[in-house]
């Protein structure tokens, strides 16, 4: 341990997406001697960005009013929207959807890329005196006398056996008076710090989706920058929550994907293959015709909304954007949330440094104060509407919640279930008939996974920690059927000799971060834990 | 003795590059960038042979844009002690590259200058030996094992068939193979005190270097996909699908 460097800042915040960079930039506008030094597992910023993503761009405008000027890319103006419920042969189109549907109206919103919309902020937080490490992982946190001093990055060049290697180096001890988690849906050292401060006590359990998006490029003759694109219903069945979005921008380029509500309860669902057999669909099919797939990549997102947001501030620190839950559900968006909520919390964080306060206290008082506040207690009831009554009702919910309660409705639905508890045995379970991959619009997965160019140095331990695999046999594989074989939309787990001893295989190399097997594990028996630093997905320009 | 190891920044090698629309050459906007693997061998070699004491000091230069400086930052977070940007446009040719390499070799009067075997990108595996041209210095290429022996570069080079050794006087060009040696980390605090090492930014054209380019890309497209294999039951199958399908025996 003590051969360990360690250095010290005034903030330390781990994860480069934008609820970490408009946090470091916000802390140094407010105080430009603050040191603030923020790491990114990625080999750079961007590199494991999955996002829709057409964004709000409230957050922004605070964060830099000439934005604009400073040629923010944001470059594709929403033009046209388009909301379907699918039968298996039709789409029905849901007319005057700024009032049936007003969380999804996207006027004055732009389609990005969130990659190239962080590299940008990575920029700009830098010129401002942000200190930016890219691939460097947050492994471990270090508190003492129970305050958050910081965090410590991996060890590199330790052996799959768990031996120092020739290469070895040991990680880095990052101290700071205060440690920002801002690691994105389900951040492997927010949940140590949740559970070490009890944060989740008296909230409902966090619920999850998990989108798989490709990045297309298409004929320019069939490109109409700026059209939006949702749908419901088919192929999912009623209980299930999910949808697909295709939106058109840049140029020439197509972000088309769909998101699987993780509390489904079918073992036999694939969501990588609910994403493919999506595109077939009449809605969707032309869009794809003449194109070719550029990029793959998944990614899980926080739906629990407010009721699920836990305890923000701790000793030392403070959760920020979908780390602490902070994405509106029925919106899709979590982009110009996570910004708000790194404002606030930096300016909670100078707040206390000028006080020499332990905790940011004042930063979940900021959050009740704003409009990120209103927007998600507006937006409360929607997504567990859809968890009790099932899409059709739930849609229904949704209208009648938008249109006659305006989002005031004087009660709050709960969620009753984690993500892991929904599944149902797999002799209970219909099981799904995928159609074959054609590869022409639809792939299989290896494949898919090419073309997230991930990659992790394979000499080193497996960073999906099984902690019993005793458990993987008598629950995973003999009542469910290894759902993670289904889930993981890299092809990461594999159960293998299943006509005699049945026994799972992880092919950790492939992992795209996406964190679902965390989430969804029948028994939370899987840990994904951080690999050696860069490893994971690497993303370009684009995703 | 002094070693200049020129770095080269190209698409890392993680990424699967997709050949652009028009054919013209492959997409690299917005691509993850690196540092070409067999140069990161290089500095590594060049870092062992001061830290054993053969050498004295180790300075990186880089030919092109200003990103560039993040591929000499990450030598010098490897144990390079100062570097040289030399701006000009994007991935100039190898002519160009050891012409202003020669001019910086003048300049800095290295003993042996230290470069990769060939570049991941365009995969030439010319720059090295121009230099030795250019100069009239010895070169040992493609090597896998590099000694200081009384004054002396004695290279170990990887040849078809074996391994040859050979000894030369320096001033000297070496190139690296890839088992020279196994790069180390740029560990995060290498990284942060790299970037307070010297780092010097020249123009190629104050070095009164012609980067005209000479040559001239006619087409680039992508290797044909490979159909799917099939599984044979038997040995006799096999042969009869090579003789009648496959028709190659
Ligand atoms: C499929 C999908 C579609 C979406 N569509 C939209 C949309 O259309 N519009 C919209 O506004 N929002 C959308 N969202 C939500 C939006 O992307 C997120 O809410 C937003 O990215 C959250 O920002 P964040 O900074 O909190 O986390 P993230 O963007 O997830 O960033 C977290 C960063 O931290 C890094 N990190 C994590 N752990 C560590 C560690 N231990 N050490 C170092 N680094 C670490 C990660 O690599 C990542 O770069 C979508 C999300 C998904 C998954
Ligand atoms: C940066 C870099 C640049 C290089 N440039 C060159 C160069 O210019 N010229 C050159 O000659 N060499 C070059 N090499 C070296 C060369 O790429 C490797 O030596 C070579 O690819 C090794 O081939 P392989 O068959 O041993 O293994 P791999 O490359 O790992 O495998 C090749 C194929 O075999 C398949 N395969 C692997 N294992 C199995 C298995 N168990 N059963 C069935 N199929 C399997 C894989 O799917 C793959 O299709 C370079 C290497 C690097 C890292
Ligand atoms: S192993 Fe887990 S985190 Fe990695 S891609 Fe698969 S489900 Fe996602």
């Amino acid at each position: 341990m003590s051969e360990r460097e360690a250095m010290e800042f005034d903030v330390v915040i781990v994860g480069g997406g934008p609820a970490g960079l408009a946090a470091a930039i916000r802390l140094r506008q407010l105080n430009p001697e603050a040191n603030v030094c923020l790491i990114e597992k990625g080999s750079e910023i961007g590199a494991h960005i999955v996002s829709g993503a057409v964004i709000e761009p409230r957050a922004l405008e605070e964060l830099f009013p000439d934005w604009l000027e400073r040629g923010a890319p944001l470059k594709t103006p929403v033009t046209e929207e388009e909301m379907y419920f699918l039968t298996e042969k039709k789409g029905f189109r849901i007319p005057a959807l700024d009032r049936v549907m007003p969380h999804l109206a996207n006027h004055g919103n732009y389609v990005v890329s969130l990659g190239d919309v962080c590299r940008w902020l990575a920029e700009q937080a830098e010129a401002l005196g942000v200190e930016i490490y890219p691939g460097f992982a947050g492994a471990e946190v270090l508190i003492e006398k129970n305050r958050v001093v910081g965090v410590a990055t991996g060890d590199m060049g330790i052996t799959r056996d768990g031996e120092k290697g020739p290469n070895y180096q040991p990680g880095m001890e990052l101290r700071a008076k205060y440690t920002l988690f801002a690691e994105g849906c389900r951040g492997s050292l927010t949940k140590q710090v949740m559970e070490h401060y009890n944060l989740r006590k008296g909230v409902d359990p966090q619920t999850y989706g998990l989108g798989i998006k490709e990045v297309w490029e298409i004929p320019a003759e069939n490109h109409r920058p700026g059209l939006v694109v949702h749908s419901f219903g088919w192929p999912l069945d009623d209980k299930t929550y999910g949808g697909a979005w295709l939106y058109h921008f840049g140029e020439n380029l197509v972000s088309y994907g769909f998101v699987t509500g993780l509390d489904y309860e079918n073992t036999w669902l694939s969501p990588f293959d609910e994403m493919q057999r999506t595109k077939l669909h009449p809605v969707f099919r032309k869009h794809f015709e003449g194109g070719r797939r550029l990029i793959y990549g998944a990614r899980a997102l926080s739906e629990g909304g407010l009721q699920s947001i836990p305890r923000l501030t701790f000793p030392g620190g403070a959760l920020l954007g979908d780390s602490a839950g902070f994405l509106n559900t029925p919106k899709i968006k979590g982009t110009h949330t996570a910004m708000k909520s790194g404002m606030l919390a930096a300016e909670a964080v100078i707040d206390a440094m000028k006080a020499d306060r332990v905790e940011p206290a004042a930063y979940t008082s900021l959050v009740r104060q704003s409009w990120l506040y209103d927007e998600l207690k507006s937006a409360r009831n929607v997504r567990p509407a859809f968890a009790r009554w099932g899409s059709k009702l739930g849609a229904l919910y949704a209208g009648f919640d938008a249109m006659v309660l305006r989002g005031k409705a004087p009660w709050t639905l709960h969620f009753k279930h984690a993500d892991n508890e929904t599944l149902k045995p797999a002799s209970l379970c219909t099981p799904i008939a995928y159609p074959k991959p054609d590869n022409k619009i639809t792939f299989d997965k290896l494949s898919s996974v090419f073309l997230s160019n991930t990659n992790h140095e394979e000499d080193q331990p497996v960073h999906l920690k099984v902690r019993n695999m005793g458990l993987w046999k008598t629950v995973n594989w003999d009542v469910f059927r290894s759902p993670e074989s289904r889930y993981c939309p890299a092809a990461v787990y594999e159960a293998v000799d299943t006509d005699t001893e049945a026994r799972l295989v992880i092919n950790s190399q492939n992992c795209v971060h996406c964190k679902t097997c965390d989430i969804k594990d029948p028994t939370q028996n899987i840990d994904w834990c951080t690999p050696e630093g860069a490893g994971g997905p690497n993303y370009p320009a684009g995703m | 003795m002094k070693i200049l190891v020129p770095v080269k920044r190209v698409v890392d090698y993680n990424i699967k590059v997709l050949v652009k629309s028009d054919g013209t050459g492959v997409e690299t906007a917005g691509l993850k960038m690196s540092m070409n693997p067999f140069d990161e061998i290089a500095v590594e070699e060049a870092v062992r042979l001061r830290e054993k004491g053969s050498a004295t000091e180790v300075i990186a230069v880089s030919i092109g844009v200003q990103q560039a400086q993040d591929t000499l930052r990450t030598a010098m977070a490897m144990g390079a002690d100062r570097s040289i940007l030399v701006l000009s446009e994007e991935s100039p040719e190898p002519l160009a590259v050891a012409k202003v390499l020669k001019a910086i070799v003048e300049k800095e009067k290295p003993d042996l200058v230290f470069l990769g075997k060939q570049a991941i990108d365009d995969d030439m595996n010319a720059t090295g030996q121009m230099l030795a041209g250019l100069l009239g210095w010895g070169q040992g290429t493609f090597a896998s094992k590099v000694e200081i022996v009384d004054g002396r570069a004695e290279v170990t080079r990887e040849v078809d068939g074996g391994t040859e050794t050979v000894s030369l006087s320096v001033p000297a060009i070496v190139t690296a193979d890839l088992r020279l040696n196994e790069p180390r980390y740029a560990s995060l605090p290498n990284i942060m005190k790299a970037k307070k090492k010297p780092l010097e930014t020249i123009q190629a054209t104050d070095l009164g270097v012609d980067m005209t380019r000479r040559l001239t890309t006619v087409s680039v497209a992508e290797p044909p996909t490979r159909k799917a294999g099939i599984k044979v039951g038997s040995v006799a199958e096999l042969v009869e699908k090579l003789r009648n399908e496959a028709k190659v025996i």
